[in-house]
């Protein structure tokens, strides 16, 4: 505020020109800063286009293209694509595109419900831990360790036989296995801001612990947050479709990609392809976008890769 | 140095107390005795409270904890009823194998990403790096699965290379010497491996090569291959260190898929079938296994790092 101020009286100056001799723009803010550098990363604008066209084609796509996935058909069963299936049926004669289309509501429904449990779970964990300190916070870590341990898949694979059957369960199990990496992220951030003078000033006006870490520390820790989510997403996509493909995750008639691929192996030697390489290209197609996403947006919020 | 080395153990123990504190109460919840696989499904609710309590399953859940940790520390992992033989027989039959491909796999993939992401960051957005950084980013984002899958197709089905099934031999060397059906397994584990260590690589020699003594290396005449073996291999792989004990786990979850997609009789494979037959003292032992395998497997590269690395001085 007291910049902007500066500003008005710089003006009639004619220091307009930096010492180069180039423009100098508007103060931005450091969103609009990142924005601008994750838009001008062409891989990042390919994989957020990526994942824009999968929901749509998973959540819209059946309105326009409308097949049966409740029936099984076993007349119809492992056709070869053709004009009235665009991309064959599968094995109970469902059609193989619808199937993708369901079968990536329940990919991506699980991926960002996961990654929000997470990240919930994860950005409190080490705000608590950060904000508190002492012997509390080297407790808490330990916790993080003990979590770090666990072999994941393992474990989400043992918790999936009994609470897989469906998206928000599976969501669940995988979330709650998967917060310890952004708790580490935030407490690292909380551990800097919480010497910064405006949190000393909040703490002077009388804030309480709660009002500190939901209005000062967490907002100011988001950048770390967001660049974590996308990762956590293509994780817990990539998560489900093991779980799927094991044959432990959502059950008939719901459907996941890893469970569509690993239906169709079967028939790998009598060369339907139909039925594992377009599904499995979609998980590739998904997690790396969201890759793509991540990594642009972790260099569009690093200052320090910033470009003057 | 001996101080931070017994304070890192000091920590280690409490996580593998925690660790396994954690996995026997998970387990317990969900699967609170073995009485039905025993019994039967039919058998009277009487009967299966006398065997639980027989059997100490009815004991307080932290009295059975101990009890099952002194069992540990005397090597006995427990019963499975299910293929009624013990634990420790079960894995005694199935780790070398699986000790076998983790094993070579890491070892080729560090083999293979050291040299690569070096040569990436020396030829920076040259045309093979660039190759290789995209071949990089989908192998990253790639379900081990569909890796194997991929392999199958092309090197068994479409040109009848390699065998599509793993050695199903109980001899460690047949499977050692079976080039025909370990090709595939081992090459998708080296791929995937590959993809994520040859990144680092690549990010931490360019890290390495922006160094002064790199320039003075280069300054004072030295030909740009013995400034690369000399002076850039060592410091850069140094953080590959870290990653290896930090990717453990990945590897353990890679063999899993690897095992049960070639159907190779391993651990992997042995705690997909218990997972399928609720064989619980299997997936309990193997889980904690697992667990403990990554505490030390970070303890070591921490140790290792702190010997090859003199700048890192944790007093």
């Amino acid at each position: 505020m007291a910049f902007q101020g500066r500003e008005k009286i710089v003006q009639p100056l004619d220091v307009q020109r930096a010492p180069e001799g180039g423009e100098v723009g508007a103060i931005q803010s450091g969103w609009r800063l990142a924005l601008r550098e994750f838009m001008s990363n062409r891989l990042a604008v390919i994989g957020f286009g990526i994942i824009v066209f999968f929901v749509l084609f998973c959540f819209v796509g059946p309105l326009i293209y409308h097949t049966n996935q409740i029936s099984t058909n076993l007349i119809d069963a492992n056709q070869p694509p053709s004009g009235s299936h665009l991309l064959g049926t599968d094995t109970d004669g469902f059609d193989e595109l619808g199937r993708i289309m369901k079968g990536g509501q329940a990919a991506l429904e699980v991926g960002f419900f996961a990654a929000f449990v997470a990240i919930t779970i994860g950005a409190m964990y080490g705000a608590v831990a950060g904000l508190v300190g002492g012997f509390f916070d080297s407790t808490l870590m330990r916790v993080v360790d003990v979590f770090l341990s666990v072999p994941f898949l393992f474990v989400v694979l043992i918790l999936a036989v009994k609470y897989g059957a469906t998206v928000l369960s599976l969501s669940l199990v995988i979330g709650f296995f998967s917060w310890q990496v952004p708790a580490r992220l935030v407490r690292g951030e909380v551990l800097t801001l919480r010497e910064r003078d405006f949190i000393l000033a909040a703490r002077t006006a009388g804030s309480g612990r709660w009002r500190l870490i939901s209005r000062h520390l967490l907002p100011n820790a988001l950048g770390v947050v967001i660049v974590n989510v996308t990762f956590q997403v293509a994780d817990a996509i990539l998560a489900v479709s093991y779980i799927g493909f094991l044959g432990f995750g959502l059950h008939f008639p719901n459907v996941d990609w890893g469970d569509q691929l690993s239906d169709g192996i079967q028939y790998l030697q009598d060369g339907y392809w139909w039925l594992t390489f377009p599904v499995g290209a979609c998980i590739v197609l998904t997690v790396m976008a969201l890759n793509f996403i991540g990594d642009a947006l972790r260099d569009a919020m690093d200052v320090r890769l910033r470009r003057r | 140095m001996i101080a931070y080395l017994l304070r890192r153990i000091g920590t280690c123990i409490i996580v593998v107390i925690g660790v396994s504190i954690f996995i026997f109460f998970l387990l317990h919840a969900i699967y609170p005795s073995p009485a039905r696989a025993v019994l039967g499904l039919r058998a009277p609710q009487s009967t299966v409270n006398a065997w639980n309590k027989a059997n100490g399953y009815d004991d307080p859940l932290i009295v059975q904890y101990l009890h099952y940790m002194n069992q540990l520390l005397h090597g006995n992992l427990g019963y499975s009823y299910v293929e009624n033989q013990s634990v420790l027989s079960l894995f005694q039959e199935r780790v070398a194998r699986s000790v076998y491909l983790s094993g070579i796999s890491l070892v080729l993939a560090v083999v293979i990403a050291v040299p690569l992401g070096i040569f990436q960051a020396a030829k920076r957005n040259s045309i093979g790096d660039n190759i290789a950084t995209s071949a990089a980013f989908i192998l990253y984002s790639m379900p081990v699965f569909f890796l194997g899958l991929i392999l199958i197709q092309v090197f068994a089905l479409s040109f009848p290379i390699f065998s599509f099934e793993a050695s199903q031999s109980t001899s460690l060397w047949t499977v050692i010497t079976d080039w025909n059906a370990m090709t595939l397994p081992i090459a998708t584990l080296v791929l995937i491996s590959v993809a994520a260590y040859s990144r680092y690589m690549r990010s931490s020699s360019m890290d390495v090569l922006a160094q002064d003594y790199i320039k003075v290396a280069r300054a004072k005449g030295l030909p740009e291959r013995l400034v690369l073996l000399r002076h850039l291999v060592r410091n850069a792989s140094l953080p590959m260190v870290t990653l290896i004990g930090l990717s453990l786990p990945l590897l353990l979850a890679g063999n899993l898929v690897t095992e049960e997609l070639f159907n190779y009789q391993g651990l992997g494979l042995l705690f997909y079938e218990s997972l399928e037959k609720v064989d619980y003292p299997v997936l309990l032992a193997y889980t904690l296994a697992g667990a403990i395998l990554v505490v030390i497997g970070n303890l070591i590269a921490d140790i290792a790092l702190t010997i090859a690395d003199p700048r890192i001085r944790l007093a």
